[in-house]
């Protein structure tokens, strides 16, 4: 039988506030446990919530960039239920009159073609604390330094249908609130994670299959594979005459497979209702207005512009835009370079290359956006050839200085004298009458073995065009 | 110098008459020598009380004073106190020290009144008669067999018996203006968002107000006068300003015009309770005031539409009291789940679990249409009544409690009985109106107090109806037996 898989995506996304979401504790990352925790956080009889401004806000921005209305009123709710890293016994969420409502994001797919995946809600929320089970023999501790901190929780419509296209539509939100500096988008921290809902169901069939939710996947790549672990465990199952059952399952990154955490009969009934410590949020139009006038240009503005300014392809201008830094970086290298086409190819390829290996940020690159300019720049008046300029590219990133001074300590500079150039030429064409006389029986591709040994007796500082013409020149005499 | 008002002490304590110490320890000796028949205070602050008292003569002595300046009060045990026992009259909290202040506390404080102590009342604001504190009941001082009435039973009893010339306590159903009633005082829940929620240990989120107990209008305007006022850490609390209460008491009550509803003198009113309310009716009539009938047709509504809205919300709001970061914890639990089972069920007492119980129904899946949305629609109509009411009438008076003072133990078996305790008093925190009780003379030597409600943050007026009142009358000056 032909399956075909349903997903949808919760989405916590951290909020990049100084201070909590009800509280005036920072929101750092990393403190001592219960450092960062004031009687608001931890609960204490008699404090009451109040709510910050800045997360209001944030959810604003949101809800513009991805089309969505903002709810001229919403409500924050409580979400009863025990557990001891949750101070209240509630968690102060949005339920009924999210703050955010239904909009859509584009995505695009690896064959190049897009796709648009429909966002329900987008919602406000405090996070719980932690548990710490490692460090107390018998017992557990409790850091409620993350208790408080605000979440935007975004829900998406069970638009998608594979695992590619649940972790392009990640990426892309990831993109979007780095975009709006709403988040940091650290997935390693914590600050952005999410909650998968998978079915299947026989192709064509329209009732939605029973779906099971993976909880808390804190990994673009550990999205993917729980996505299709799950979607294979799920076929294999029905296909064995089994039966899915609805209920929440973690995944293990070491095991690579989701285990059932609880079942929907262990479903908790959360009991919302309206918070009333806290007042409804009421935003107006100039309010959304005034926040609107702060956007930043959003990536598919940007990849539309890229397209069209810089010449470049959907797929370059795609990679450029997907990080607000890495558009940054790459138009200024254009700004002072001049090459769109070279700058890209640079930023995509060497650059991409050492910052994935080395897992650096592109903002805490060693070669900055102006040293590569620099570089490009001796490309462009052949100074140097492209195949030296990767090893001047080593050496900024080693820190030996910019391309000028690396280019000058090395001895780097291409041969451009052509009186030099044609000795050369005339004696290589004089050691190897074998291979002139294959060229001038019409073997083209000896040519390229001329220029290999001239390349060779240069150390690869001629310049390979000046080569080429003049050994046609010659070997044509 | 118990007998005396804080209007007539504070004006002693600036000419020098005595000092805030005197005075300070001549309360302390009254509480420790009377409060055994009373059990009004759960903890006594001796130490902190002299402490403020010596603060306060020096803020006296540099002429910085105000008008609580050196004042012993008395603090409901809901209350945060920064370094006190915070009991909230429950073995929940046998062992909390609040590390705080509330807001309320913290005004009390700046304005340099000294804190006296901590007063009983019903386990987290639960009851009608102080029968649910852990800290057992608290005794009405005009007869010690009957209760004092709830929650703010300690707070009305130890001011009723001149242990302290006033005192706070916290209204949700009418938890001031009941044993206000019931103790012949005189007890003020302000409008809703008046006096900052900050620092009290909630009950009920959307009903809790707190307001001062005294023993006369005079009284009650000074202490609203320090407790009032906007807080940017409660965000219900309302910017609002807060005038001179004690400016305007002294204006004439010539043309006011005063509601009657008559569901409020119907079925379920003691008659000699009700006699005593017509006859302060009569009086107001002399001083100019005329009488309107009016109906408030949704009132039966509220007492249903309360017990599930205020359950629903301490559900909730008790949910923090779960054996793990403060407050009782059972001993040697075997898992979580032990932990909080032992801890609850021997933290709270019976009424807690039942409202708890309650509250956790109504808001259940399936229920909560049912019960909450409906609660909360019920609430509208009631706010509607008393809107429609404001159009023809300046206040609305009757009976504050449908009887006087019953006796401990009678009606602790029935909380159906119980609840309708507060059938005159509840509709007004469901609105969040202002309203007030004062003394409105005797029935069977017992109290009966007269409720005064008025329009939002119209405070000014109930005080100034109550203090003209307090000035043809002087039930307000009779002394229990015992206390004189």
């Amino acid at each position: 039988m032909q399956w075909e898989t349903v997903i949808g995506l919760e989405i916590h996304t951290q909020l990049a506030t100084r201070s909590k979401i009800f509280s005036g504790a920072s929101t750092a990352y990393g403190a001592a446990p219960n450092t960062q925790a004031c009687a608001v956080d931890l609960g204490l009889p008699g404090v009451l919530p109040v709510l910050n401004g800045e997360v209001v806000n944030m959810a604003i921005k949101f809800g513009l960039a991805i089309n969505a209305e903002v709810a001229p009123l919403s409500v924050f709710a409580r979400k009863n239920y025990f557990y001891p890293d949750l101070p209240k016994g509630y968690q102060i969420s949005q339920y009924e009159l999210p703050i955010v409502g239904k909009g859509e994001v584009t995505i695009e797919l690896d064959d190049g073609s897009s796709k648009v995946i429909g966002v329900t809600r987008a919602h406000l929320e405090e996070d719980a604390g932690k548990s710490l089970h490692e460090d107390f023999h018998g017992m557990t501790g409790i850091d409620l330094n993350r208790a408080g901190t605000p979440l935007l929780e975004i829900v998406s419509e069970p638009d998608m249908c594979s695992a590619q296209e649940a972790v392009a539509y990640m990426k892309k939100i990831h993109s979007l609130v780095r975009y709006l500096e709403i988040s940091d988008g650290n997935m390693q921290e914590g600050s952005f994670r999410c909650d998968a809902n998978v079915s299947v169901r026989p192709k064509g069939q329209q009732k939605l299959g029973t779906r099971t939710e993976l909880k808390n996947i804190n990994s673009f790549r550990f999205v993917e594979r729980a996505i299709e672990f799950e979607v294979e465990r799920q076929i294999d199952l029905l296909e064995d005459g089994g039966k899915v059952v609805q209920e929440t399952r973690l995944y293990d990154p070491a095991k690579g497979e989701t285990r059932s955490m609880r079942s929907k009969e262990e479903a908790m009934d959360y009991r919302y209702f309206p918070d009333p410590d806290l007042l409804p949020v009421e935003i107006t139009t100039e309010h959304i207005e005034r926040i609107r006038a702060t956007l930043p240009e959003l990536p598919d503005a940007k990849r539309t512009r890229f397209v069209s300014a810089y010449g470049l392809s959907d797929d370059d201008a795609g990679f450029l835009t997907a990080s607000r830094d890495v558009a940054a970086y790459y138009e200024q290298v254009v700004a002072e370079a001049g090459d769109a086409r070279l700058a890209a190819n640079w930023v995509r390829g060497e650059l991409a290359g050492y910052l994935n290996r080395e897992n650096t940020e592109i903002n805490d690159s060693p070669v900055s956006a102006a040293m590569l300019a620099g570089l490009i720049k001796r490309i462009q008046d052949n100074t140097i050839s492209g195949k030296i300029a990767k090893d001047v590219f080593e050496g900024m990133w080693q820190g030996e200085g910019d391309a000028d001074a690396i280019i000058e300590s090395k001895g780097l500079r291409q041969i451009t004298d052509s009186g030099a150039l044609e000795a050369l030429v005339d004696e290589v064409i004089a050691n190897n009458p074998e291979q002139v006389e294959q060229f001038r029986a019409g073997k083209d591709k000896v040519l390229g073995f001329f220029v290999g040994q001239i390349m060779k007796a240069t150390h690869g500082k001629a310049n390979p065009g000046q080569i080429n013409a003049l050994l046609r020149k010659k070997l044509s005499d | 110098m118990h007998n005396k008002t804080i209007a007539q002490l504070a004006a002693g304590l600036r000419a020098g008459e005595y000092s805030s110490q005197e005075l300070t320890r001549a309360i302390l000796d009254r509480i420790a020598r009377l409060d055994g028949r009373l059990n009004s205070f759960i903890t006594v602050s001796d130490e902190l009380a002299l402490e403020q008292a010596r603060l306060a003569d020096q803020r006296l002595a540099a002429g910085e004073a105000g008008p609580l300046t050196g004042i012993p009060v008395a603090q409901k045990d809901i209350f945060c106190s920064d370094g006190v026992l915070t009991t909230c009259g429950s073995r929940m909290l046998e062992n909390f020290v609040a590390p705080y202040d509330a807001t309320v506390v913290e005004r009390f404080n700046a304005a340099g009144a000294v804190l006296a102590g901590k007063t009983n009342m019903d386990e987290f604001a639960m009851g009608s008669s102080n029968e649910t504190s852990y800290y057992d009941p608290v005794r009405n001082p005009w007869n010690t067999d009957t209760v004092p009435g709830g929650s703010s039973g300690g707070s009305a009893a130890a001011v009723a018996a001149r242990l302290v010339p006033g005192s706070t306590g916290t209204d949700t159903g009418g938890s001031i203006r009941q044993p206000a009633a019931l103790c012949g005082i005189t007890g003020l829940k302000p409008t809703y968002g008046r006096v900052s929620r900050y620092g009290m240990i909630a009950f009920a989120s959307s009903l809790d107000q707190a307001g001062p107990l005294a023993r006369s209008a005079e009284d009650a305007a000074i202490l609203l006068g320090a407790m009032a006022g906007f807080d940017e850490r409660d965000s219900t609390s309302i910017e609002h300003p807060v005038p001179d209460y004690t400016a305007t008491l002294a204006n004439d009550l010539k043309g006011l015009k005063v509601g009657l509803p008559r569901e409020y003198f119907s079925v379920g009113l003691d008659s000699e309770v009700g006699k005593a309310v017509e006859a302060a009716i009569d009086e107001y009539k002399r001083i100019g005031v005329e009488m309107v009938d009016i109906s408030l047709p949704n009132t039966h509504l509220a007492v249903p539409a309360y017990y599930v809205v205020a359950p629903a919300e301490c559900s909730s709001n008790l949910s923090r009291f779960d054996g793990v970061r403060f407050g009782h914890r059972c001993d040697n639990p075997k898992d979580l789940e032990d932990l909080y089972k032992r801890s609850r069920g021997e933290g709270f007492g019976p009424e807690v679990k039942r409202r708890i119980m309650i509250g956790t129904y109504a808001l259940s899946a399936g229920y909560y249409d049912a019960y909450y949305l409906k609660a909360q629609k019920v609430r509208r109509l009631i706010s509607d009544d008393f809107r429609q009411a404001f159009e023809q009438v300046d206040v609305i008076m009757g009976p504050t409690s449908p009887s006087v003072a019953f006796k401990l133990g009678e009606r602790t078996d029935d909380p159906i009985t119980m609840y309708l305790s507060d059938i005159y008093t509840i509709a007004v925190n469901l609105a969040g109106l202002p309203g007030m009780s004062i003394p409105a003379g005797f029935a069977n030597q017992l109290p009966v107090g007269l409720q005064i409600i008025g329009n939002y943050f119209d405070e000014a007026r109930l005080l100034n109806v109550a203090h003209q009142f307090q000035q043809v009358t002087d039930y307000h000056q009779q002394i229990p037996v015992g206390f004189e």
